[in-house]
């Protein structure tokens, strides 16, 4: 097991939060999310793996005591995709909205509230 | 199994029938359909409850209790995870009642909303499990953004709604972060089974580091500063029935959450580390309730100063929690009732000032609302209530606060700083009150920062047609039922029991997992002393004080002026900007964390 991939999600947690606080734009704001959702996949799957390891399916063809990859995370970075999916639907659904009704995707020039 | 179950499934499966169906709208059917489902939620939830009488009830969903390891997931219940439950339906019912006076399009669709919303934060306070914990706070997230920006046709909920999305969204991730963190060291989800594998790893860096993400992910969600910035961009916008629940309830449940994780699954490793947990939360307490009482005392959009009041009463709540003591949860849990009741009527209150009189600045409003005498005494009266008048349950869960920060050494400056915030906080709240409902005093002065405050006085000064008798109804039996709260014969000591439970790790353990714990330890509360009634007319005095210097139009010195327009400016609106804070929040409490807790 390697460190590479906790790098990774540390990465993709830290570039998609500067993403969100710079973005300009709702759909990039979104996007940048999206990265920053991405950062736990990877934290999940890597949490996981085990080198050398089969797929969690038993059946035949597989020795038995072989070791496998832990089936749980798979199960909550699937779960973690479908919640995310929805989070994004209804940003993206607000920021249609925001676009049709006002003419503008960006934060800063939809600006009602502050103070 | 069945009661608890169905406390969530019968409004989820209400809830998505119902908004199915939408696009053959029958209002008075979805309405009842709405109004039956939270029922009955409500009649399981106090069966269960009934059941769970001084234990806890552990239920394996799919029946697949532990055989040696987790796999499945639970529900695991005690009183105060099901009271807390049991509120969430309680308070639903006047903000369904609520909806057929403030929603015109589309109702049925929010009602299915609400429904959604409603089994979410049941879920959310019953399992016992850390990944479910996350589905179902993701699941309440989701539709509270959908609810706040309900009327989608107007700028600010959409704004609102948007802010609110984006940093909830962060801090919802950053919580997985933290439980993947968590699974990947100790190799479980269920909560018991993590505080017993944590018990063992001992305090070490991934430990804390994932503590650090779970507790900013859920202070998030609680409104805890610096994570508050969204508070009075979405409470300002949202539609009233909605605040009834987002205000009530909803940003407690964050607290709640703290308060489950660290009791279950973090304390056996930071057992060695109270005094730590203590101060950094208390000071976090203690810093929201003045940021927010101050910043309330600043605002003249009703709306915005109530969520900031929602802010100042957080810190409270986080004081009381973060004492980590019996009788500082029990309290906070009797004040959390109390309180949250006094919040939902006032939210009313305003809902309907702002319809009728198309406004919502105090100062467009003075004294319109003079005609609306019954209105104008229930608001009176719920401001007191937050103001900690005896004999209402804010006093009683107060005071039970109060006895526990002064039995902790260091602490017993607390009280002061807790009426100091009531009285800011409260004191707010009755100078708009006596403005707007006696046109008493000088009006609010000019808000150069509130942008839309052109377009309301543009307004033509008539009234509109908008229904003032029920919504009153509503709001007095809500600060009734604070009065009556407060007045339940034992409810002090059987709160406290069940806080003793809450904080019981090696007996949640050992009902979920099995095996064998000693009994916890009931502490014996008393009832409010002399001290307690001190601190009340205090907390009134000041109250008064407050209120009769701003309705006077007295002013701070204008260096304190210009501070606080340099902390109203943070609250930019901006989604990036709260981010941002959130991001620096999470990283200066991990920082503290990993100084501290070694």
């Amino acid at each position: 097991m390697t460190v590479l991939p906790y790098l990774v999600a540390g990465w993709l947690l830290v570039v998609g939060l500067w993403g969100a606080i710079t973005s300009r734009h709702l759909v990039h704001q979104v996007v940048c999310l999206t990265v920053v959702q991405s950062s736990t996949y990877v934290l999940l799957l890597a949490v996981g793996y085990r080198s050398g390891g089969y797929a969690p399916i038993v059946s035949s063809s597989v020795p038995p005591s072989s070791p496998f990859v832990d089936p749980i995370v798979q199960a909550l970075a699937l779960t973690d995709v479908v919640v995310e999916a929805t989070v994004v639907a209804v940003l993206l659904a607000l920021t249609v909205q925001a676009h049709k009704r006002f003419g503008t995707a960006d934060p800063d020039r939809l600006g009602e509230l502050s103070g | 199994m069945a009661p608890l179950a169905l406390s969530v499934l019968v409004p989820m499966i209400a809830g998505t029938a119902l908004a199915l169906t939408a696009s053959v709208e029958r209002r008075r059917a979805a309405v009842a359909a709405a109004i039956g489902a939270t029922l009955a939620s409500l009649a399981l939830l106090a069966l269960a409850l009934a059941r769970v009488g001084d234990g806890r009830t552990v239920v394996w969903w799919g029946d697949w209790p532990p055989r040696g390891r987790v796999v499945g997931i639970d529900f695991a219940v005690d009183g105060l995870g099901g009271g807390l439950a049991l509120f969430v339906t309680v308070l639903a019912l006047p903000a369904l009642l609520m909806a057929g006076y403030a929603i015109r399009a589309s109702a049925q669709l929010f009602y299915g909303a609400c429904l959604i919303f409603v089994a979410a934060m049941v879920g959310y306070c019953l399992t016992g499990d850390l990944f479910n914990l996350f589905v179902f706070f993701e699941l309440m997230s989701v539709t509270a953004y959908v609810l706040v920006g309900y009327e989608v046709r107007r700028r600010a909920p959409l704004e609102g709604a948007l802010t609110f999305a984006v940093t909830n969204s962060v801090g919802s991730i950053l919580l997985l972060f933290g439980i993947g963190l968590l699974y990947g060291k100790a190799g479980a989800l269920n909560m018991a089974q993590l505080g017993r594998a944590l018990g063992h790893v001992g305090p070490s860096g991934v430990v804390i580091v994932a503590f650090a993400f779970v507790c900013v992910g859920l202070l998030v969600k609680a409104a805890v500063v610096p994570f508050h910035f969204w508070t009075a961009d979405a409470y300002g916008v949202a539609p009233t029935p909605v605040l009834i629940l987002l205000a009530g309830v909803f940003s407690e449940l964050g607290l709640y959450g703290f308060a489950r994780v660290f009791w279950t699954v973090f304390e056996p490793a930071f057992a060695a580390h109270h005094d730590a947990v203590r101060a950094v939360f208390v000071s976090l307490g203690v810093l929201t309730g003045l940021l927010g009482a101050v910043l309330a005392l600043a605002q003249h959009h009703l709306k915005r100063m109530l969520a900031f009041v929602v802010v100042s009463q957080i810190g409270l709540f986080l004081i009381g929690i973060g004492l980590l003591s019996d009788d500082g949860l029990a309290g906070t849990a009797i004040f959390l009732v109390g309180d949250g009741l006094a919040k939902a009527a006032l939210f009313i209150c305003v809902g309907v000032v702002q319809h009728r009189y198309d406004g919502i600045e105090e100062r467009t409003l003075h004294g319109r609302a003079r005609a609306l005498r019954p209105l104008g005494a229930v608001y009176l009266v719920a401001a007191l209530t937050v103001a900690d008048l005896p004999p209402f349950g804010t006093f009683l869960g107060k005071a039970l606060v109060e006895d526990a920060a002064l039995g902790a050494p260091g602490w017993a400056w607390l009280p002061a700083v807790m009426a100091l915030i009531s009285a800011l906080a409260a004191g707010a709240l009755l100078r708009a009150g006596l403005r707007v409902f006696r046109g008493v005093g000088e009006p609010a002065p000019r808000d150069a920062r509130f942008a839309s405050g052109a377009d309301d006085e543009q307004r033509a000064d008539e009234e509109e047609d908008v229904a003032v008798g029920v919504p009153t109804a509503i709001a007095a039996v809500l600060v009734l039922g604070a009065l009556l709260w407060g007045l339940v014969p034992g409810l002090a000591q059987s709160v406290a029991d069940a806080a003793a439970r809450f904080t019981d790790t090696a007996g949640y353990a050992a009902a979920v997992l099995g095996g064998s714990a000693p009994a916890a330890v009931v502490p014996h509360v008393r009832d409010p002393g002399s001290t307690a009634y001190l601190y009340a007319a205090a907390t009134l005095a000041g109250t008064a004080v407050v209120a009769w210097l701003g309705v006077a139009g007295r002013s701070l010195p204008r260096a304190a002026m210009r501070a606080i327009d340099a902390v109203r400016a943070l609250h930019s609106g901006r989604p990036g900007d709260y981010v941002a804070w959130t991001a620096g929040g999470a990283a200066v409490l991990g920082a503290l964390f990993a100084l501290t807790l070694r």
